[in-house]
């Protein structure tokens, strides 16, 4: 029996086991809509198309799977492309399915035409045009394959309208193979016996890990070695719970609003095994003095990442739970007494954490910005997943919330996108109907991506929204105050709706919080109302995120107060 | 293409790397897009389909320093339509560009013209009144050395192909 494109298309998605998808509906993609109705497939109706592909993103950190949205074609798809390009930059698998003019009109600047096609080719992993329905099945099979696999990623699929209307055999391949595509995901032994050797050899040695490692699934192998070795862990801002952050051995995350402890590791270490992680400038400080010393191991699976910023004296191309698991193996045969060639090391470490823990002094009046993920923390006990959105707040839900568990960290880190974190969230909470999902934002990136208000109340999904409201965009505030003699150019956004009233007018909860004995009160009453609630915590305005190396600087510059 | 003009050195930071890549729309964009956005030059590219019609290569001179030429490789061999890459300024390659010489041809200067031609194994490909097209192939040198022995003459228009390369011996670049 021939069916059309749209119907070939909800098939395809059925079998690709996707159960939710993202989105909103329009012109080019009606009759796509038309069969999503009486399908299985559960749709999500977004309020903006920027805030489905967030969910969708959000949906597949938290879960790992692969995240789908449809969206029309034309301002349907160019709305996307913030969020795909979020997504590009942590490696997440999204794949996002445009609508587009029929075949014969493209290139005529039809109603609603855009070259989705041109516009995202840097900013996806791969992208399809489908010209043919004969080749539909085919092509949304590659995309998930492409999208799930290697260094995961987004990929769009243009959908003509004359495409989804024509009609042919359905017959969905059994997998997807091509010639061009091959991923390494062995690493080489050769290789990995020079790592263990290093490791034997190092009396300094620190493991750096990224956001690889969580999405190769090998947090328990990351553990493995690094009790085994005694080995202390330090992760990115992507990597935050790759490894638990209550752990001894845990360094917390390093870089530009890095722990002391952890960066002054990374500069007096004589070895760094990198794993997933790609050297980024805001960890790596001044490039020239960076790890001058060390010796440097990189893991990763995407070999253009390795050497790209530092220079590799033993690159490893492979997925990181592959190349662990050999590791281990090998390490555990050498002869070593790891717990006492180690201490030193570890006893210096210790004495970085006491001279400069975290800190910050919660007064009577205000409430600082530190105190609420402090509470969030205590309250949850770890227990929950966390999104946020970019600018302080983020920076100090990174440093004062522990992770320890993988997936349970939604941020921007790559694109530094606001607007990313409520979205994510409510994409995180379809995935986790019954976990407790927060989402953490600053009063500036909230209102980038607020209409979701509306998605949150449709579907009733839970989510506790958190903005830490200080009326300023506080980062570029804070950037203002240290090195622009605290000229306040247009940062200062004291004018915003009532958030509280906001919450209500949308059906959802709001909440205040101006005084710091009022931030527990506020915290228990909204993760007791099963319903989504918006807090509005009023904190010190002119708190600043510390550690701080200043951009350029390296790492070992860091402004400590 | 940018084809910088008289480039009678190549240089040792010139490199010659072929590509073989799907044969589909779109891929050519791709390749470009990934020179344009990480800001690295290509000197001059050329391509066309191989045996299998399913297949096209293509011949990528560029610049830079060695750590710019991995990453352009690498970058190569992430994006999807690309089957294979290498860099054939590793090893002893042949390499041919064809260039479409119109030049002022008065009765006077004819005989001239001819024998430079003859030297040069090109052809004359058309005659008009008052003009030659002569066709040439060969390497970067060789072109130029016409080029410029030329020049005095009048050249109204000239037109090259990129470069094309292949290795020396029994070395292949095919699809696996």
């Amino acid at each position: 029996m021939k069916l059309t494109g749209a119907e070939i298309f909800i098939e395809s998605l059925l079998k690709e086991g996707v159960k939710t998808v993202f989105g909103i509906p329009g012109g080019a993609v009606l009759n796509i809509f038309d069969v999503l109705l009486g399908s299985p497939i559960k749709y999500i109706l977004n309020r903006h198309e920027q805030g489905a592909v967030h969910a969708a993103d959000g949906f597949a950190r938290a879960s790992g799977k692969t995240g789908v949205c449809i969206v029309t074609s034309g301002p349907g798809a160019t709305n996307t492309v913030t969020g795909i390009t979020t997504a590009y930059m942590d490696a997440i698998p999204i794949v996002v399915f445009t609508g587009q003019v029929p075949t014969s009109v493209i290139g005529n600047d039809a109603f609603q035409e855009a070259d989705i096609i041109g516009i995202t080719r840097p900013c996806t992993k791969h992208s399809y045009l489908v010209k043919d329905v004969n080749e539909l099945a085919k092509t949304i099979k590659e995309a998930f394959y492409i999208a799930s696999t290697g260094k995961p990623g987004p990929v769009l699929v243009d959908l003509p309208k004359d495409v989804i209307l024509d009609k042919t055999e359905f017959d969905y391949p059994k997998e997807a193979k091509l010639r061009s595509y091959n991923p390494t995901y062995s690493g080489h032994m050769g290789q990995i016996k020079r790592v263990s050797k290093a490791l034997v050899q190092a009396k300094r040695p620190v493991i750096y890990v990224g956001g690889g490692v969580i999405l190769s699934e090998a947090s328990d192998e990351l553990k493995q070695l690094a009790v085994l070795t005694q080995t202390p862990v330090t992760t990115t801002l992507m990597g935050l719970g790759a490894f638990p952050e209550d752990h001894k051995l845990s360094l917390e995350m390093l870089g530009m609003h890095g722990t002391y402890r952890a960066n002054m590791a990374m500069v007096e270490a004589d070895l760094i095994i990198a794993i997933g992680a790609r050297f980024d400038d805001r960890i790596t400080g001044k490039l020239d003095e960076f790890a001058q010393d060390a010796v440097v191991i990189h893991i990763d699976i995407d070999p253009t990442s390795i050497s790209k910023n530092v220079p590799v004296n033993i690159p490893i191309v492979g997925d990181s739970k592959d190349v662990l698991n050999k590791l281990l193996t090998i390490v555990k045969k050498e002869e070593k007494n790891w717990k006492k060639d180690h201490q030193p090391w570890l006893n210096q470490i210790e004495k970085w954490r006491k001279t400069f823990p975290l800190a910050y002094k919660q007064g009577k009046s205000k409430i600082k910005p530190q105190y609420v993920i402090e509470q969030i923390y205590d309250l949850t006990k770890g227990n929950a997943i966390i999104a946020s959105d970019v600018g302080q707040h983020q920076m100090w839900v990174a440093q004062y919330f522990k992770f320890i568990k993988p997936r349970t960290w939604l941020t921007s880190g790559g694109l530094g996108t606001m607007g990313y974190g409520f979205p994510a969230a409510l994409g995180a909470q379809v995935a986790f109907p019954k976990s407790l999902v927060f989402s953490i934002s600053g009063d500036g990136s909230f209102q980038m991506n607020m209409q979701e208000l509306a998605t949150a109340i449709e579907y009733d999904l839970p989510v506790k929204i958190a903005i830490i409201n200080n009326g300023y965009l506080g980062m570029v505030r804070q950037w203002q105050e240290l090195f622009f003699n605290k000229r306040y150019s247009y940062s200062n956004i004291a004018v915003a709706p009532d958030f509280v009233k906001l919450a209500e007018a949308f059906g959802a909860v709001g909440l205040r919080a101006e005084k710091p004995q009022d931030v527990k009160k506020v915290l228990k009453k909204a993760i007791d109302t099963p319903k989504p609630v918006l807090m509005d915590f009023i904190v010190e305005r002119e708190e600043n995120v510390y550690p701080m190396v200043p951009s350029g600087k390296p790492i070992k510059d860091m402004l400590l107060a | 293409m940018k084809n910088k003009n008289n480039k009678k050195n190549p240089g040792k930071n010139c490199y010659t790397i072929g590509v073989l890549v799907e044969n589909r729309f779109g891929v050519l964009a791709r390749i470009a897009g990934l020179f344009s956005g990480r800001g690295y030059n290509i000197d001059s590219l050329s391509v066309a389909e191989t045996l299998d019609p399913t297949v096209s290569r293509m011949t990528i001179v560029t610049r830079g320093n060695e750590q710019v030429i991995e990453q352009i490789m690498k970058q190569l061999n992430k994006l999807i339509d690309v089957i294979r890459v290498i860099d054939l300024s590793e090893e002893k390659y042949v390499d041919r560009e064809l260039v479409l010489i119109k030049v002022n041809a008065k009765s006077s200067m004819r005989a001239e013209l001819l024998r430079i031609t003859d030297i040069f194994r090109g052809n004359i490909v058309d005659v008009s009144s008052d003009t030659y097209t002569i066709e040439v192939t060969g390497d970067e040198d060789k072109i130029q050395a016409i080029i410029d022995l030329m020049s005095p003459m009048g050249i109204k228009e000239i037109v090259k192909t990129g470069k094309i390369a292949i290795s020396r011996g029994s070395k292949v670049l095919n699809t696996p």
